[in-house]
């Protein structure tokens, strides 16, 4: 998916995304009155490409694909501040997953690959085993983001080393019992590339 | 003895270790029995939440389910477990038609008291008790308390009674007799698990807090949350260099200075995991391990 601005003239806007585009999530994005106390108070404003109150209003005009593209969703760290403090219970975590959940179901870009790549990882080791096994999803992760070969190689066999010889690194993964229960609880990819 | 429901989570098996032992070494201490809930699963995490709404609450409602079945309340650890535990139960009230029928025939996901394991150690008849119990005072230790995000918020999902400005650590550790320093950070966030794909936004935020802990005269960083004690303590070096100064700041579990001051012989065992190591500020302030 190609970044996108959002232009005064290609702004229509449409109310139809809060109506139907939602598919029964709600999110209490229309009751935002423009505050901006979400963005006043989260952390992580310096790495965002739409601040906090941007993406509410952008959902409230019906600009999903520049909500889809935008960085800001994987720079959350959901630490729940803005849904605190919000005078309208928007719950804007809830909606940037939604955001994530949507665009990893549908296969597609999304320019922060290193945080994608990790989640989709864990959730394979918790499909896999029930547990995640850090050594193995850590190991995977960083062969497969190139952070076992380029130059941050060496910083983390460094620490990985230090973790190991303290026993903060586990060598044999545990898991659960039971795991055919978990085969059904994992949504269906729709065209996953 | 008091029995109670346990939920580890999986990073207490591996980079945690020093917070399981510790807490559990904690436990036998004042007499709380604590009962694993039988073959549990990972919580999803950030993962979770973050790519299969469907997923988190299948993972949330089965281990509720198993929990609900033993020892009540069940105590959790780590921050994030605590916070997707309480949310699948918050989410699955307002709507459980996400659960597949062989989650939902598990048993009673409703039914499972759900408690952070550091509001359950804080008590007023726990503190009580440790208060009678105290063999090696934190004398010299000038500890912030960190508490982080997912213990706390939002309250209507974690039912946190002061979310903005949580105190129980401090009261225990002023008990055990350390001089603890107000800070308007406690409940700031560490950047969780972009320490792995964003190590850029984790230094940034880390480093500020170092900042804002150093300001305040601390000594040291008491923490409830494996995320936070991991972001604090493996990279310190790193993020020092970062900011251009010397960083000191070894990062405890508020269990293991529990431990410490209870006079638990083990407690060296716990802190050698720390990659900050503390034996140099415990030798100066008088207890060494």
């Amino acid at each position: 998916m190609a970044p996108e601005t959002v232009s005064a003239s290609a702004l229509r806007p449409s109310g139809e995304f809060l109506r139907a585009g939602l598919a029964g999530r709600e999110f209490n994005l229309a009751a935002c009155f423009g505050c901006k106390k979400c963005t006043n108070g989260c952390p992580l404003t310096f790495a965002m490409d739409l601040l906090p109150y941007q993406v509410v209003r952008l959902a409230q005009l019906g600009q999903v694909e520049a909500l889809l593209s935008a960085r800001t969703p994987w720079v959350c760290a959901s630490c729940q501040t803005c849904l605190t403090r919000c005078p309208n219970q928007v719950d804007l975590p809830g909606f940037m997953d939604w955001l994530k959940e949507r665009l990893f179901r549908a296969g597609a870009e999304v320019g922060e690959t290193r945080t994608l790549l990790f989640h989709r990882l864990f959730l394979e080791e918790v499909a896999k085993r029930g547990r995640v096994f850090e050594g193995s999803l850590l190991a995977r992760y960083l062969l497969k983001s190139g952070g076992a070969l380029g130059p941050e190689a060496m910083k983390n066999a460094r620490l990985g080393w230090e973790m190991l010889r303290r026993g903060r690194i586990k060598l044999v993964p545990s898991r659960v019992r039971r795991r055919r229960w978990l085969k059904g609880v994992f949504s269906p990819k729709e065209a996953r590339s | 003895m008091s029995k109670v429901g346990y939920y580890p989570g999986c990073s207490l098996e591996a980079t945690a270790r020093d917070y399981a032992e510790s807490l559990e070494a904690v436990a036998g201490l004042l007499d709380v029995e604590l009962v694993e809930v039988p073959d549990w699963n990972c919580c999803g995490a950030s993962a979770g939440h973050s790519l299969d709404h469907r997923a988190a609450l299948n993972l949330g409602a089965r281990n509720l389910a198993l929990a609900a079945a033993g020892p009540q309340p069940v105590v959790v650890p780590c921050a994030l477990c605590f916070n997707r535990l309480k949310s699948a139960q918050h989410e699955l009230a307002q709507d459980d038609s996400w659960l597949t029928p062989e989650v939902a025939a598990l048993g009673d996901w409703r039914a499972a008291q759900v408690v952070e394991l550091n509001q359950f150690l804080t008590s007023p008849a726990i503190l009580a008790k440790v208060e009678r119990m105290v063999q090696r005072p934190l004398t010299g230790l000038r500890p912030v308390v960190y508490y982080g995000c997912q213990g706390q918020r939002p309250p209507a999902v974690t039912g946190h009674p002061q979310s903005e400005n949580p105190t129980g650590i401090d009261r225990l550790l002023a008990i055990l007799g350390a001089e603890v320093s107000d800070w308007p950070h406690k409940t700031d966030c560490c950047g969780a698990s972009h320490s792995v794909s964003r190590p850029d936004l984790v230094a940034h935020l880390v480093g500020n807090l170092y900042l804002r802990a150093l300001e305040r005269g601390a000594n040291c960083v008491v923490t409830g949350c494996q995320m936070c004690q991991a972001n604090l303590d493996l990279y310190q070096a790193e993020i020092a260099q970062g900011l251009g100064r010397e960083v000191y700041l070894p990062v405890f579990y508020f269990t293991e200075l529990l431990g410490l001051a209870l006079g638990h012989t083990q407690a060296g065992r716990w802190l050698d995991r720390h990659l900050t190591s503390p034996r140099a500020l415990l030798a100066a302030a008088g207890l060494a391990v």
